[in-house]
């Protein structure tokens, strides 16, 4: 399904600041309110200095999309996004356990999975993040393929890689 | 009412009764929020036994507000407020993190916690289910293993009340040390790693009440708001104004360690024998080695002012930190003649990972050094610490003994000003010529002796919160440094730092109307709602107690040690002048609207409409004259 020139967002999670700035306009953006928890990225601190933006990588082979029962998700032709039909969706959570990264998550309102849809293939939350000189989201177009899969990773996998690495081994098995 | 949840939680921990209270529109028009709300509320509670009311007893409330704002202006803040276990008055000492939204989230303006827990509780709450839970486990440990243990057990709490819903983020919380549980009064509530509502002892407070940590998943939106658009429109201003400092988002307050020390002549060395140093090794190049991430921040954040340090060999090997801050640069660094920012940083992490506050604890070591410089501290009452200055281990090994109350430990727990009364009194010498505090806080690492750093003569010796380098007095009342802006900030809540370009400043106003709907001018903020809430912190300062009191005439005062003329650097020398200081203080007085003794004036209460306030102060103004 994915095919090189679509739009990606790159994650370097060192960069992250934890601002936040990110879930700010992405709830604005898709909800019209300011609301963390309903934001399609969400900055995961579960070690506080261990910010993890955590969003849909957009696998190659959408694990997603294969285990949806009732075909609620699809994929976007122009950015290979993963789209949610609100209205099909049941919000079983089938998803969320196909997702190697468990990216997908139930809206706290609404009953239905929330995935980036990648706004179209201009994300706003990589404007508020470049905006600022973070840079911890950026855009990249060819970089899909087999490789974005990789980062799919669950928010408790990547702390524990960033902790070893800015914190050390040492402190990093505590964690 | 638009910008606010509509509700606080009021927390019992004597009886575990839990409710939630409204406060009206009207009442939040005069007092916004944080700080001016925590002056009425514990006025209205407290205020007619202030003087009884003993801050480390179950009386005493503990306050966590936000404002409308918080969350709407970049860099979440939290208020947190009581009587004070250091001034006797009133602080509101604010606090960074994401806590302040997530409670905003779950419904609740803010907390009101009042009694105290028999064994150590903390607090959970999940939008409207609130839970008081047990926190034996966790009793005693430090920062790091209370926020790891907390966070996973929180976490795994959620995902088992509602699985196949995702993973759950974690919760926010705010939490105390070792220090705070052993009621030190130079305790601070805790965040993160690093974050800390410092100024007026809260750390204390929390664990008088056995209440280890708060926190708080909130899984609404923020409130709505009076003017979206508007909103929107005036946060994108702000943030854009903040964005185009430069350097202080580069490198944050810790750029001060140099300039303040080297070229302003106004940074605290040696407890304050000193003002100047030329220690190139506190250069912004030096610290900036020890950088994880150069930019670290809280929620909204367009600063992101914090920098993460972590040191991962030598000695000091583990720690972690901020930036250190300038003000931990100064007070864990250059007070303690240490001016190597390996030991700096390490300091400052220790100091966090116990509660302290940094720049409480760091006038406290420095205060107990120079005692032992002098002689009248020595080797034997420190347990075998030999106290030279710059010796970074022998100050650690302190720090411990005071968050242990172990030996001299247990006098310097009750912080600079308090200790050095009980030392005078054991060594029979006037130990209270070395505290450099203002009205039992210690002053933040600004001085005034070179004349060139921000404060003016009154900022200490008038601030309703003492030493509190981010509240201080000015003539002319409405200059951007003064505290009546600062109340503005804290009771917002609103993080300074993000409103430190006169741009950003200028769109604050449309904010606040965009937010709340409410038309509020400079002027009415200057003359009346300022005024309001700094007069009532006036009274709770001056009627103080139960164990120590301020007289005006005394304690409207800096340390002794400013007037002593500085020795060293550009500006050898220079010193206050009494004349002088006396001059401006009464001036400040007359402009601030309190009467010739320094308390707020009849006439000037009863035109804000606190009668209440001006009866209870009679008892005050008859004992000055």
């Amino acid at each position: 399904m994915s095919q090189p020139g679509l739009p990606w967002i790159f994650r370097d999670y060192q960069r992250c600041s934890g601002c936040r700035r990110c879930e700010i306009v992405c709830s604005l953006s898709h909800e019209g309110k300011i609301w963390p928890e309903a934001s399609r990225v969400r900055v995961f601190m579960l070690v506080p200095g261990i910010e993890i933006p955590h969003l849909c990588a957009q696998c190659y082979d959408y694990p997603c999309v294969e285990a949806c029962p009732v075909g609620a998700l699809s994929t976007s032709k122009e950015t290979g996004a993963v789209l949610v039909d609100r209205e099909k969706c049941i919000a079983c959570g089938r998803c969320i356990d196909a997702c190697p990264g468990k990216v997908p998550y139930i809206h706290p309102r609404d009953n239905y999975a929330v995935i980036c849809d990648l706004c179209g293939g201009d994300p706003k939350c990589v404007k508020a993040c470049s905006e600022g000189g973070w840079n911890a989201l950026q855009l990249v177009r060819g970089f899909v393929g087999y490789n974005s899969k990789l980062y799919a990773k669950t928010p408790e996998a990547i702390t524990k890689e960033l902790a070893k690495k800015l914190y050390g081994e040492e402190l990093a098995e505590v964690i | 009412m638009r910008g606010y949840a509509g509700k606080i939680l009021e927390v019992d921990l004597s009886t575990g009764n839990i409710k939630e209270i409204r406060i009206e529109e009207e009442i939040l028009r005069q007092y916004i929020g944080g700080r001016g709300l925590a002056a009425k509320i514990l006025w209205d509670r407290l205020g007619d036994r202030w003087e009884e009311i003993d801050p480390l007893g179950p009386e005493n409330l503990l306050l966590a507000l936000t404002g409308p704002l918080t969350g709407f202006a970049p860099g979440g803040r939290i208020c947190i407020s009581g009587k004070s276990p250091q001034s006797n008055g009133m602080i509101g000492s604010t606090i960074g993190g994401e806590f302040p939204v997530e409670l905003k989230c779950a419904g609740y303006d803010g907390i009101i916690f009042t009694g105290a827990a028999e064994k150590p509780v903390y607090l959970l709450i999940k939008d409207s289910d609130v839970e008081i839970k047990d926190a034996s486990h966790i009793w005693g440990k430090g920062a790091r293993e209370t926020v790891l243990t907390l966070v996973r057990e929180a976490r795994r709490e959620f995902e088992s009340r509602s699985r196949s819903r995702g993973l759950w983020k974690e919760p926010s919380m705010i939490y105390i040390g070792p220090a705070g549980e052993r009621l030190c009064r130079v305790a601070a509530v805790t965040s993160k790693w690093a974050h800390a509502a410092g100024y007026g002892g809260y750390g204390a407070v929390m664990g008088s009440k056995k209440l280890k940590a708060v926190l708080v998943k909130g899984t609404g939106p923020l409130p709505d708001v009076f003017n979206p658009e508007g909103t929107l429109e005036y946060a994108d201003k702000i943030v854009k104004a903040t964005l185009k400092l430069d350097f202080f988002r580069r490198w944050g307050t810790g750029a001060a360690g140099y300039t303040v020390g080297a070229e302003l002549s106004a940074e605290p060395v040696l407890n304050w024998q000193e003002e100047w140093h030329d220690e190139k090794s506190f250069g912004v190049d030096k610290f900036e080695t020890f950088w994880v991430k150069r930019f670290w921040g809280d929620f909204g954040c367009a600063i992101t002012c914090l920098k993460l340090a972590v040191i991962d060999s030598g000695p000091f090997k583990g720690a972690i930190t901020d930036n250190p801050d300038y003000e931990n640069q100064a007070y864990l660094g250059t007070n303690l003649g240490i001016f190597k920012p390996e030991g700096n940083i390490y300091l400052t992490a220790l100091a966090d990972e116990l509660g302290f506050c940094g720049i409480q604890v760091g006038n406290l070591l420095a205060f107990a050094a120079e005692l032992y410089q002098r002689g009248i501290l020595t080797k034997d009452d420190l347990e075998g610490i030999e106290l030279e200055w710059g010796n970074t281990k022998a100050f650690a090994d302190l720090l411990r003994m005071i968050a242990e109350r172990r030996g001299i430990g247990d006098i310097l727990a009750e912080g600079t000003y308090r200790a050095a009364l009980k030392i005078s009194r054991l060594k029979s010498v006037d130990a209270t010529a070395y505290a450099v505090t203002s009205k039992g806080i210690a002053i933040g690492a600004h001085g005034m002796r070179s004349g060139k750093d921000y404060p003016h003569y009154v900022s200490y010796s008038c601030s309703v919160q003492g030493g509190d380098h981010t509240s201080v007095a000015y003539i002319p009342l409405e200059h951007g440094s003064s505290e009546l802006r600062a109340i503005l900030y804290d009771s917002g809540v609103l993080c300074w730092f993000n409103f430190f370009s006169p741009e950003a400043q200028e769109h604050l106003w449309g904010l606040l109307e965009a937010v709340t709907g409410w038309k509020i001018t400079p002027e009415e903020w200057l003359n009346v709602i300022a005024r309001r809430i700094l007069h009532i912190q006036r009274a709770m300062l001056l009627l103080g107690g139960p164990d120590l009191k301020w007289n005006p005439k005394v304690h409207d005062d800096v340390p002794r040690r400013w007037y002593e003329p500085l020795t060293k650097g550009p500006h050898s020398g220079k010193a206050l002048d009494k004349s002088k200081m006396q001059e401006a203080v009464k001036e400040y007085y007359r402009v601030v609207g309190w009467d010739e003794n320094g308390v707020p004036a009849s006439e000037e209460l009863k035109r804000l409409e606190l009668d209440s306030v001006d009866k209870k102060l009679e008892q005050i103004r008859q004992s000055l004259k």
